[in-house]
């Protein structure tokens, strides 16, 4: 029993924050918003050198064979920088689930050059209403009659439904699936699926951790110097228990998001519920941490100037990803009224009470 | 990151199970606060578990402990609180001054203290409030004041948990008279039964007695029940208060215990409450889960030569509030009934959770109230400039 990182694990984390706070402020948050897109194609080679496509996708299909605690982290990071680039979505869900097709050679060829970075890949999760950046991808992978399908997004019609998160490009995506599409069948696809779902909610549980930091900071950093009566404000007691009571939001989502990415591959009713709960417990601190933080800063806070509006817009975007609030509390339900319950309980697996 | 048990862990959880299976008594033990036969009956309890050496598990073997980590004393709580084991008379003790003695003291001081503590042949009371220094615990005014090789104390505590009748207090007093706020304060300890010590009990929200206030006049110790320096007391008291929110007040073993009989009562009565109870019942489990994953993950961190920071103070907050809205939940659940006394011929399963809930309005407050705890957040982690 060890709750802590591994130096290299958070080594890894640290470069990855040290190059978004290099390239992702937001100035240039701002410049691509004027430029209209949401892809900085000198930012995304950077990351892409960095080899993190391939993150999660194991050493024998030419990944670095990262599991999801190794992860969650950088997904962290991301949140707190407001990463446009789909690095979370593409390497830490998306990849992955199209490396457990590679026995099928169009998703083995399309796996080879998606993991050097020159094309990235979406999915049409039946979990998600909408299909995440589906024009910068070379290919989207459905889901019908629980068999799934790889569709170049050339060969699709897809209809964009804009978001009010100035970086999310969510489309639909309609496609004529065929023996010729199809590259696994239902009985195949379904673990997989589940495990793309999986890693999809903790990694957005773990941007909206990233983000609710990021809103408490931006909040700290204001209140230290905007003078009212003659004094930052932050130094009011209004004020500071306002931050205060975000950062425990915060605080207590960290150790159930870092419990739920460590349990990740039991892939069982225990790790599940875990996960549907860091979901639920990021969600809540970033709904805290960014109206806490537009309330701190005043009337800049309902500006547009100020850069609060992008973090509440992706927490609001992420709220509903990979499973809205109610669809997760369900997936808790399922284990709290269903299996023991107790203090001797917290880090069970399936496995001991088959 | 490994979320897994060891098999020296596995076998001594079976080992600490096996031993309370066998001692804990069957019907609970009378209040430790309303009465001297249910403060004794803890008292022999405490005898029981110093006897197998499962006092403190984590104090060394020499002060009848067993010099154990971190995370084999959370095995211990979990499978104290599993085993419905009676509440720890001497937490004064053993969770806060124990473990601020073995910093701070001498080793005389630990030979004469940690030993009669880990026993239960002394129980302490904490002596730091006064009327007029709550929150603001720097304005603390009794004095006690060097003649020779004794302080003699004088002045007025308040809302001193178990001092009606514990055996020792540990106080803050001034030691310096012309001193102010923080500086010139120290931690002295004084026996409740010593000449000029007066002790009155105060009633509770519930009616019953629980805290009281403590007299001193003239109260001659002798200056080795000083610990620490003179004029070190206030640092010393954040240390121990430290550990009071942070780690060991409230073991997560508690609130999961809870938490289960939340959802046990929840089961019984689910057809009658509202569908908002249930998403209630939820997030009780779900918020002492989370406390329990923070102090797995904190004590990880210690075990490997961390400190303990200003994260006490979320702690603090955190097991206060999830502890309201727990029975806030159950009183929902019980609906008309939960206003009924046990002693009503309606009462069925009702329960102790309208005493919990009672006594859950209080943790935002003792222990330093949760502004203070919000204050220390906002200023030490978050870097708020002080008023």
């Amino acid at each position: 029993m060890d709750f802590r990182f591994s130096e290299e694990q958070t080594m890894t984390a640290d470069v990855v924050r040290e190059l978004l706070a290099d390239v992702c402020q937001p100035a240039d948050l701002r410049r691509l918003m004027g430029a209209g897109v949401a892809r900085d194609e000198a930012r995304w080679t950077k990351i892409v050198e960095m080899g993190l496509a391939g993150a999660l996708v194991a050493e024998d299909k030419g990944g670095l064979g990262l599991s999801a605690i190794d992860f969650v982290q950088i997904a962290e990071a991301c949140g707190y920088a407001g990463l446009p680039e789909p690095l979370v979505e593409n390497a830490g869900v998306v990849l992955p689930l199209l490396a457990a097709f590679s026995a099928n050679g169009r998703a083995a060829a399309l796996l080879e050059s998606a993991l050097v970075g020159d094309v990235t890949v979406t999915v049409a999760h039946p979990t998600n209403p909408f299909v995440a950046d589906a024009d910068t991808a070379e290919a989207v992978l459905v889901v019908r009659d629980g068999a799934v399908h790889l569709i170049e997004t050339a060969k699709a019609k897809i209809v964009a439904q804009p978001s009010v998160d100035p970086f999310r490009r969510l489309f639909t995506v309609e496609f004529e699936p065929s023996d010729a599409t199809l590259i696994a069948g239902a009985d195949e696809a379904a673990g997989p699926l589940a495990a793309a779902l999986d890693r999809g909610a903790l990694f957005a549980a773990a941007q909206m951790q990233g983000i609710a930091q990021r809103c408490v900071d931006l909040g700290v950093a204001y209140a230290k110097e905007r003078q009212q009566f003659g004094k930052p404000i932050g130094s009011y007691q209004a004020v500071k228990h306002h931050l205060a009571t975000a950062q425990v939001k915060i605080e207590f989502a960290r150790p159930v998001l870092h419990a739920a990415a460590a349990q990740l591959e039991n892939a069982d009713l225990y790790s599940r519920a875990r996960i549907s709960q860091a979901k639920l417990a990021c969600t809540d601190a970033s709904d805290v941490a960014a109206r806490t933080s537009i309330q701190v800063h005043g009337a800049m806070g309902y500006s547009w100037e100020v850069d609060v509006h992008f973090f509440l817009k992706r927490g609001i975007a992420l709220t509903n990803w990979w499973g809205g609030p109610a669809f997760h509390r369900e997936r808790v339900a399922a284990r709290v009224f269903a299996r023991p319950l107790g203090p001797e309980h917290t880090f069970a697996r399936e496995a001991e009470h088959a | 990151m490994d979320l897994d048990y060891t098999e020296q862990q596995k076998a001594f959880r079976q080992e600490v199970r096996s031993w309370l299976e066998k001692h804990v008594p069957g019907k609970p033990l009378p209040s430790f606060d309303t009465s001297r036969e249910g403060f004794e009956a803890h008292r022999a309890w405490e005898r029981v578990l110093a006897d197998g050496r499962w006092g403190m598990v984590t104090w060394p073997e020499s002060y009848g402990g067993r010099g154990l980590d971190l995370i084999q004393w959370l095995i211990f709580e979990e499978e104290y609180y599993r085993a419905g084991a009676p509440l720890r008379v001497n937490q004064n003790g053993i969770f806060l001054l124990g473990p601020t003695l073995m910093e701070y003291g001498t080793e005389e001081q630990k030979a004469r203290f940690l030993t009669a503590m880990a026993s239960g042949d002394e129980i302490w009371a904490q002596a730091w409030s006064e009327p007029q220094a709550g929150s603001d615990l720097a304005a603390v005014r009794a004095t006690a004041i060097l003649e020779r090789d004794e302080y003699v104390l004088k002045g007025h505590k308040i809302w001193s948990s178990r001092a009606v009748f514990a055996d020792w207090a540990f106080g803050l007093f001034r030691t310096d008279p012309a001193s102010q706020r923080h500086k010139g304060l120290s931690l002295i300890f004084f026996p409740l039964n010593a000449p000029g010590v007066r002790v009155q009990a105060i009633p509770q929200i519930d009616g019953e007695t629980g805290f009281a206030e403590i007299f001193l006049d003239d109260v001659r110790v002798p200056a080795f029940n000083r610990l620490g320096g003179e004029g070190e007391g206030w640092n010393i008291c954040m240390a121990t208060a430290g550990f009071e929110r942070g780690l060991m007040l409230r073991s997560p073993a508690r609130f999961q215990v809870a938490a289960r009989k939340l959802v046990e009562l929840f089961k019984a009565h689910e057809a009658e409450v509202e569908p908002t109870v249930r998403a209630a019942v939820l997030q009780s489990w779900m918020d002492a889960e989370a406390y329990a994953l923070s102090i797995y993950a904190t004590a990880s961190r210690l075990a490997a030569g961390g400190h303990i920071g200003a994260e006490a103070s979320t702690n603090k907050i955190f097991w206060s509030e999830m502890d309201i809205a727990m029975h806030k939940a159950a009183l929902s659940i019980l609906g008309a009934r939960a206003e009924l006394l046990r002693t009503a011929p309606e009462a069925g399963d009702i329960g102790r959770w309208l005493d919990g809930y009672f006594f859950s309005l209080a943790g935002p407050i003792y222990a330093g109230s949760n502004e203070i705890q919000r204050n220390i957040i906002a200023e030490r982690m978050l870097g708020l400039p002080r008023a």
